[in-house]
């Protein structure tokens, strides 16, 4: 039997998030690519999922009756490799692996190559109709696992996501709950200008979700929404969180360079200095 | 040479299968609103608990069905050949990139679904998911050969894309000569050594009149059922450029790409002998009769005939 999460109190998923983020940007910045972004606005969440909630085992990866985390947003990798890590998933080399060749942490979290990765991702829309096919194939299993997706606010404009986000609903998929990643913004610029969302909450809550909105970086209430959205049992559970891009590091706050960009040596410093 | 009895079409003998299959709690099918064409509708009817109704929504079917297969399952997915190549990238990167063994099912293909029209005819599915390493590609002829490769399906260990067809044909094969088929592997079912024509689906018929129509000419085909594509039965085709010195491609897809790309890619890394490609010719279709596109468009038997005239004198 694998217990959910870690057991970690509140203070020690704070401290966990912190390491996470210190790795988000030494991957980026060790090899010059990917995206920071993304990853710090999630890394909070990923925390508290693996910290607080998923029934993983890092010594059996691929347990048949083991939670699904689905990483949508797949080039949000860092955050994932950092918590992975964490967990005891993969090792701190394979963390220096981020975007090489023969890497175990290949530019978009990958099932085949990484341990721990449920889906390969990538190419944004497709998570959350994987994360309904195992959470159904659960209850085909008559087994209590369940399946958490994060989608990013920029991917809610593909229009799987809203195929899927009706399916789940005509299925009464009660094991999946997904986690929107509002952080406003996307590869060119803000959402805003790119393609406007409005309201999220009130979409998936008139598709027949039951919905919450957090602060996705408050520790507290990123768990009790966990916690919340596992009592929700008969419809699927949609977390939006409101996150910061590049949270953590000050000059990649709210700053759309940071979506997929790397800093400079001098950058570096500068964020590892505000993450110690 | 088996004996042709009265007419089946493909999609028939995929919903045979699946129908065969409820016994086998690991499978699964998945639609999208049109099962009743497909044929997916006989499984539905006897198992509703294992059959999901996905709405018309291609892409995210594609995806369901993944998730699935990693908890497990065997998913069969079918919509029309058309609207699964909607969900092409996500067949791409969800399926065939990871490996996902999804049987995906495309109904109502090529110019001989007919009346509906060019929207409806895919002629370009064979092509577009040859591409994708790891996946399987099949498009049989009659009911009886689909249902045995569909059967065949359920313990395949790669992501597959077969083909079916609407309209009924002339059945070349019997359930014992079924019995013969495998995946990969070409079926023989006459033999000449004057000109080899290999074909699929809905051109098998086109293809065995032809090479009665020769016969009395003193030209003896060799005829294979090429019902898989992908991957593809090099040594039989090799062997039939070595014995037969010319090929004739025949399939109700555009030539570019599919079966005839296919075996000229093969037969010129191998042993180079001329070919002549029956399908469409770079061109969408249009509305008629499944008969009439046939001939609208060259792909009949004697079209057969005389592209292998011209083959055979290009040796």
């Amino acid at each position: 039997m694998v217990d959910r999460g870690m057991g970690l109190a509140i203070d020690d998923l704070e401290e966990m998030a912190k390491r996470c983020r210190r790795n988000i940007v030494r991957m980026v910045h060790g090899v010059g690519a990917g995206h920071p972004g993304g990853s710090l606005s999630a890394i909070d969440m990923l925390t508290a999922l693996y910290g607080h909630q998923l029934r993983v085992d890092p010594n059996n990866p691929k347990w048949d009756d083991r939670d699904r985390f689905i990483m949508s947003k797949g080039h949000a990798s860092p955050g994932v490799y950092s918590i992975l890590h964490e967990r005891g998933f993969i090792s701190e080399e394979d963390l220096g692996s981020y975007r090489t060749l023969g890497g175990t942490c290949q530019g978009h979290v990958d099932m085949k190559w990484c341990p721990g990765v449920d889906f390969s991702a990538g190419s944004l829309g497709m998570g959350l109709s994987f994360g309904i096919g195992c959470a159904i194939a659960a209850t085909l299993d008559d087994s209590n696992r369940t399946a958490w997706v994060m989608l990013g606010d920029g991917e809610l404009q593909e229009g799987q996501v809203w195929e899927a986000v009706m399916a789940a609903v005509h299925h009464e998929i009660g094991n999946l709950k997904v986690i929107v990643d509002r952080n406003r913004i996307q590869n060119d610029d803000f959402c805003d200008v790119q393609m406007r969302i409005f309201d999220v909450s009130e979409k998936f809550a008139s598709f027949g979700w039951a919905v919450m909105e957090i602060n996705g970086h408050d520790m507290q209430e990123i768990v009790d929404a966990i916690d919340w959205a596992n009592q929700v049992k008969d419809s699927p559970a949609c977390i939006v969180m409101h996150t910061i891009k590049g949270k953590g590091v000050s000059f990649m706050e709210n700053n759309p360079k940071f979506h997929g960009a790397a800093p400079s040596d001098e950058e570096f410093e500068l964020a590892m200095e505000e993450l110690s | 040479m088996s004996a042709a009895s009265t007419g089946g079409a493909s999609r028939d003998g995929y919903g045979a299968a699946l129908l065969e299959m409820i016994g086998d709690d690991n499978v699964v099918v998945l639609e999208a609103d049109l099962g009743k064409s497909t044929k997916s509708c006989l499984f539905r009817n006897e198992k509703p608990s294992h059959t999901f109704s996905l709405g018309i929504a291609e892409q995210n079917m594609m995806l369901v069905a993944a998730g699935m297969a990693t908890s497990g399952y065997v998913p069969f997915a079918s919509t029309f050949a058309i609207f699964t190549e909607r969900g092409f990238e996500q067949v791409r990167n969800g399926i065939a990139r990871p490996n996902i063994v999804v049987h995906i099912c495309g109904s109502h293909g090529g110019i001989h679904t007919g009346t509906d029209g060019s929207s409806a005819q895919s002629i370009e599915d064979l092509a577009i998911y040859r591409t994708l390493p790891n996946m399987t590609v099949i498009h049989p002829s009659d009911d009886i050969s689909t249902k045995a490769l569909t059967l065949s399906l359920r313990h395949h260990k790669y992501p597959s894309y077969m083909r079916t067809a609407r309209n009924k044909v002339r059945r070349t094969y019997s359930e014992e000569s079924a019995k013969q088929l495998e995946i990969g592997k070409g079926h023989v079912h006459r033999t000449g050594s004057d000109i080899a024509i290999i074909a699929c689906g809905v051109m098998l018929n086109e293809a065995i009149d032809a090479a009665q129509i020769l016969s009395k000419e003193g030209i003896e085909a060799t005829v294979v059922d090429m019902h898989t594509i992908k991957p593809l039965d090099n040594n039989l085709i090799n062997k039939m450029a070595i014995e037969c010195g010319a090929i004739v491609t025949a399939e109700d897809h555009s030539i570019i790409g599919g079966l005839g790309g296919a075996v000229a890619e093969c037969v010129v890394s191998m042993n180079p002998v001329p070919i002549e490609r029956i399908g469409v010719q770079d061109r969408f279709g249009e509305s008629g009769g499944s008969d009439e596109l046939l001939q609208l468009l060259g792909m009949k038997a004697v079209d057969i005939v005389t592209a292998a005239r011209r083959a055979i004198e290009r040796k």
